[in-house]
């Protein structure tokens, strides 16, 4: 490769960013002090430099949460350091929303105005800031402040949300809701610590017998080894040494159990095709990137319950044989961040992952990052722009080799099933033959308890919403999604069809990441499917037609259908609208495309949900 | 320039179908072989043959196929004489399936897939002219044709023909971005979309440096010029794609203008450019000015001048001046890539002075 690097040099503060994560530049070549004797004209760094590439999203972290935007001269110098073109590395910065490449003010409000929040009244905070504050992304407070919209940050349960970075030598990252206009003012000024205003995990079922997955989840210390181990942690990771890799996908597979992550793969057949595999190393990775609108299961586990999440990830790279693992986790989550870097850290200090190497990289934005293989990439240090396959990822995934990639969930599951003798025989015995074992559902919304729920497979949509305190405000229901942004919308009509996947699937539904999303007889729909439409078009990764132009189209007709300024009859809008989401479903690259119109479609397959 | 036959032949790889490479072996008189040492290879010893692939037997439309395992559905279906569309596709170039309009429907598949791709397995039954294959094609050129100018793609423009797209049903092209404007759109930063009107790519064209011009109101993002500048080519990474979802574009790093990047003006971009985005600045002038002629252009096959690779040159020439340059893709010396000198250096024939008396 010829490395080009031209243009002015970093200041010190964004070298000093980068080296706090890379240490000091060994040579001039590599953006350091020139030394003619030692140098002369020897390249430093071929190989070496050029197997650091996967660094270049954490160096991109670190000049963002120090300066607070990445300019051409910060970004140079971060590719001296690694190796990599600036053009390419300019190209990965400007695909996260949470990296700036144009001057951006240090402190951000990122206000959630997406689904659930909306109905919570994000639009009034919103249009609240941009009367006392200014339009969004416009610098203010002599340029040290902003705030801008942001898609779904996982924190449904407290409604309206917001998350603030603050760049700095400390840099500071925090979330916080349920919040107004004042209340997100207020939190624009300057912090010299604390990371989070952590509210009460959203467990309404805390301390209920007979939880699985959420048993110790406001229970344990989540940031106490021993506490973890004192309730019966890191049991379930001795007997599965004990009872060997083999063993251990058999059990997983007898279990039935398959992917929380929206796909429903069986976990077995995932881990013994990666196990079998002859090409090394095998790979594992957490997929904790949980995008998708109305979803927050994940962080609200890896926030009570992280050793758990060591641990699980432990018994998978025992059965895989892998002894590297990544944790991908969303750049919004900065308290499950926090806590998963300390239950990593104090597990290996135990000495309880043998020769397991954890590793977490932090996603910056970027919701297309959830699907596998452009999570790869991402960790690889690219774009994240998904993968054809085949190849699949148990063959063919990070840097190319054997990968078993799981979501958290799924992998909580394991510690029960493979946990005592009988794990398997318990584990089947909850919910039905096609959908085993307990699930956890997101309910958000017009709701009276928001909050993540543990239920059986096969409960039945009206008891879940039930157990959630029913609709809030006493007022009835209009719709309900499921499976989030890629889900589908359905009417009361739905509400006793049992929560399984082969249930959801016969009636055109799903259950994708366990989204059960409500809206009452007084919800704007128009709002919410527009709300939609923009999240596609803001998210797509843009790299196949289809998706990328497909989606700027389909939320361009539903603006036109919502200012009653059809292009022609409505039903030939509706035509259109059929036609754009078969060619996205059809010919899309990734999930994303191929479902960013099944929630649009669904609400207008119903004409009582809309009136347009 | 001439070719002797001798060097050639002995050529370990002659690419098929290269016309350069002639005269049979057996045409050379003894005294040549005894005096004349042999010619050493113009490039370095090809790989020993590779192992006859077995072959794959599939149905096409109903038709049983037989084909080289390995080979990609596109290749199935050019052997069968299925015109197949292709625009990010090209042979010297990996492909990256982005623009989705070779798919065909697999029996079994979900989804569609790109035949471009996609290697053939044995029993696989595709249909390359379904219902959902055409729509599928017909929405894709549409979605092209509603938001890039494709007059200088005439590739392009024959498809969207023979699928009926109809880009105008999305409403007039909304206003063009002011310069610069799209090269500064964060990633996730929402513009509310018009109401009356289709969005677009379409923005001043970029003219920063005296060779070639960027129009990327012409581009629809197939990656094909990022290819040629980096891996599959030129290992220069002068370029890349930056930005998100429509707001995607080829930029130079932190856009910079091209003087101001890593670019070394090999063209090689502009070559493998499907749609005229990337566009000599010889053509680009002379279209301004009206003067763009192709029918009277004339090309002429030769062998640059400058250093000792020897690339093959197409000189295009109209009236009496060479206007552009490119190499052919099945060249076994270039694969149809050159360097500034080749690609922009023939000024020099148009500048002669008078000379020696
Ligand atoms: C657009 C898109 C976003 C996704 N986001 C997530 C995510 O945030 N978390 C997750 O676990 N899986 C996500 N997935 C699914 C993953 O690709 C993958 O199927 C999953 O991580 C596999 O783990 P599992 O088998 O345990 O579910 C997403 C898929 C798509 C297409
Ligand atoms: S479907 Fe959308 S997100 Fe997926 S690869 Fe295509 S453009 Fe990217
Ligand atoms: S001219 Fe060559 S170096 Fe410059 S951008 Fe094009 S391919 Fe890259
Ligand atoms: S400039 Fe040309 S080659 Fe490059 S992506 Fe656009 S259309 Fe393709
Ligand atoms: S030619 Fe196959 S996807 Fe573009």
């Amino acid at each position: 490769m010829d490395l080009h690097v031209i243009g002015p040099l970093a200041s010190p503060a964004e070298r000093a960013a980068v080296d706090a994560l890379l240490g000091p530049p060994e040579s001039g070549w590599r953006g350091g002090q020139r030394d003619a004797r030692t140098e002369g004209h020897v390249a430093r760094g071929g190989h070496e430099a050029r197997s650091r590439r996967d660094l270049l999203i954490p160096v991109l972290h670190a000049i963002q949460s120090r300066i607070g935007w990445i300019s051409q001269p910060a970004l140079n110098y971060a590719c001296r350091r690694l190796t990599v073109p600036p053009a390419e590395a300019y190209g990965v910065a400007s695909f996260y929303a949470l990296f700036a490449t144009t001057p951006r003010p240090p402190i951000v409000a990122h206000v959630c105005d997406d689904l659930a929040c909306a109905l919570a009244g994000a639009g009034d905070v919103a249009a609240d800031l941009e009367r006392s504050v200014g339009p969004a992304g416009e610098p203010v407070d002599g340029g040290e402040t902003t705030w801008l919209r942001s898609p779904c940050l996982g924190l449904c349960e407290r409604a309206p949300a917001m998350m603030v970075t603050q760049a700095g030598t400390n840099p500071v990252t925090f979330v916080a809701g349920p919040v107004d206009a004042v209340g997100v003012e207020r939190r624009l000024e300057p912090r010299t610590g604390g990371s989070t205003e952590s509210g009460p995990p959203p467990i309404p079922q805390r301390g209920q017998p007979g939880l699985r997955l959420l048993a110790r989840v406001d229970v344990v210390d989540p940031s106490s080894l021993d506490d973890y181990r004192a309730q019966g942690g890191f049991r379930a990771l001795a007997r599965a040494r004990r009872i060997g890799p083999q063993q251990v996908i058999e059990e997983v597979t007898a279990s039935g159990l398959v992917g929380r992550g929206g796909a429903a793969f069986p976990t077995g057949r995932k881990w013994a095709a990666v196990a079998a595999q002859p090409a090394e190393p095998h790979y594992l990775v957490c997929n904790a990137d949980e995008s998708e609108p109305g979803t927050f299961k994940d962080r609200v586990l890896m926030e009570g319950d992280p050793f758990a999440v060591v641990e699980a990830m432990a018994i998978e790279a025992l059965a895989v044989g892998a002894t590297k693992a990544y944790l991908y986790i969303r750049g919004e989550y900065p308290l499950a961040e926090a806590r998963m870097l300390g239950a990593i850290a104090a597990s290996g200090e135990a000495g309880l992952l043998g020769d397991l190497d954890i590793e977490l990289r932090r996603g910056a934005g970027a919701y297309i990052c959830g699907e596998e293989t452009a999570l790869f990439e991402s960790i690889e240090g690219k774009r994240g722009e998904p993968r054809n396959k085949p190849p699949f990822p148990v063959e063919v995934g990070l840097f190319g080799k054997p990968t078993a990639i799981n979501n958290v969930e799924t992998l909580i599951n394991v510690l029960d099933i493979v946990g005592s003798d009988d794990g398997v025989a318990a584990f089947k015995a909850i919910g039905t033959e096609a959908s085993a074992g307990p699930k956890l559902f997101c309910v958000s919304g017009n709701v009276g308890r928001p909050g993540v729920y543990e239920v059986d497979f096969g409960t039945t949509l009206r008891e879940l919403i039930d157990l959630a305190g029913g609709v809030s405000g006493g007022l009835t229901l209009k719709a309900v999604l499921l499976g989030g942004a890629a889900g589908v919308f359905v009417g009361p009509d739905a509400l006793d069809v049992p929560l399984t996947f082969e249930a959801t699937r016969a009636i055109g539904a799903t259950l994708g990441s366990g989204v059960v999303m409500i809206f009452d007889e007084t919800a704007d729909m128009v709002a919410a499917l527009t709300r939609i439409a923009r999240f596609f078009r803001d998210e797509s990764c843009g790299q196949c037609v289809p998706c990328r132009v497909g989606t700027v189209r389909q939320e361009e007709l539903l603006a036109r259908l919502a200012a009653g300024r059809a292009n022609g009859a409505r039903d030939d809008e509706l035509v259109l609208l059929r036609e754009i989401g078969q060619a996205m479903r059809d010919a899309s690259i990734c999930g994303l495309g191929q479902t960013a119109s099944s929630a649009i479609e669904s609400a207008f397959r119903q004409p009582q949900l809309v009136a347009l | 320039m001439s070719h002797d036959g001798l060097s050639m032949d002995r050529d370990p790889a002659p690419a098929p179908g290269v016309p350069r490479a002639s005269e049979p072996p057996g045409a050379q008189p003894l005294t040549d072989i005894l005096l004349r040492p042999p010619a050493r290879p113009s490039r370095p010893p090809a790989p020993p043959p590779e192992p006859e692939r077995a072959a794959v037997e599939l149905t096409i439309d109903g038709v049983t196929v037989t084909i080289p395992a390995g080979s990609t559905i596109l290749e199935a279906c050019r052997a069968q004489g299925i015109d197949t569309p292709t625009l990010c596709y090209l042979e010297n170039l990996t492909p990256v399936n982005v623009c989705r309009v070779c798919v065909v429907e697999v029996t079994g598949s979900r989804v569609l897939v790109p035949a471009c791709s996609r290697k053939v397995e044995a029993g696989m039954d595709v249909k390359t002219n379904s219902d959902r294959v055409r729509h599928s094609r017909k929405m894709v050129l549409e979605f092209l044709g509603s938001s890039v100018d494709l007059s200088t793609a005439p590739s392009a423009l024959g498809y969207i023909e023979r699928y009926g797209a109809d880009t105008a049903r999305y409403g007039p092209a909304d206003a063009p971005s002011p310069a610069g404007e799209r090269d500064r759109h964060e990633a996730g930063h929402h513009h509310a979309p018009p109401i009356d009107a289709a969005q677009t790519v379409e923005q001043p064209v970029k003219v920063d440096n005296d060779l070639y011009v960027r129009d990327y109101s012409k581009c629809i993002l197939c990656y094909k010029c990022v290819e040629a500048c980096g891996e599959d080519a030129q290992n220069t990474f002068a370029i890349a794609v930056a930005g998100r979802g429509f707001d995607a574009r080829i930029s130079t790093e932190s856009a910079v203008p091209l003087p101001d990047s890593a670019c070394v003006y090999c063209g090689n971009c502009i070559g493998v450019c499907p749609t005229g985005a990337l566009m000599f600045k010889s053509e680009h002038d002379m279209r301004a000015a009206g003067t763009w002629d192709e029918s009277a252009q004339t090309t002429t096959q030769t062998i640059c001048p400058y250093c000792g690779v020897g690339c093959a040159l197409d000189l295009h020439v109209q009236d009496n001046a060479i206007v552009t340059v490119t190499s052919p893709l099945d060249s076994s010396v270039t694969d149809g890539h050159l360097c500034i000198k080749g690609r922009f250096g023939f000024q020099f024939v148009q500048n002669r002075g008078p000379g020696p008396a």
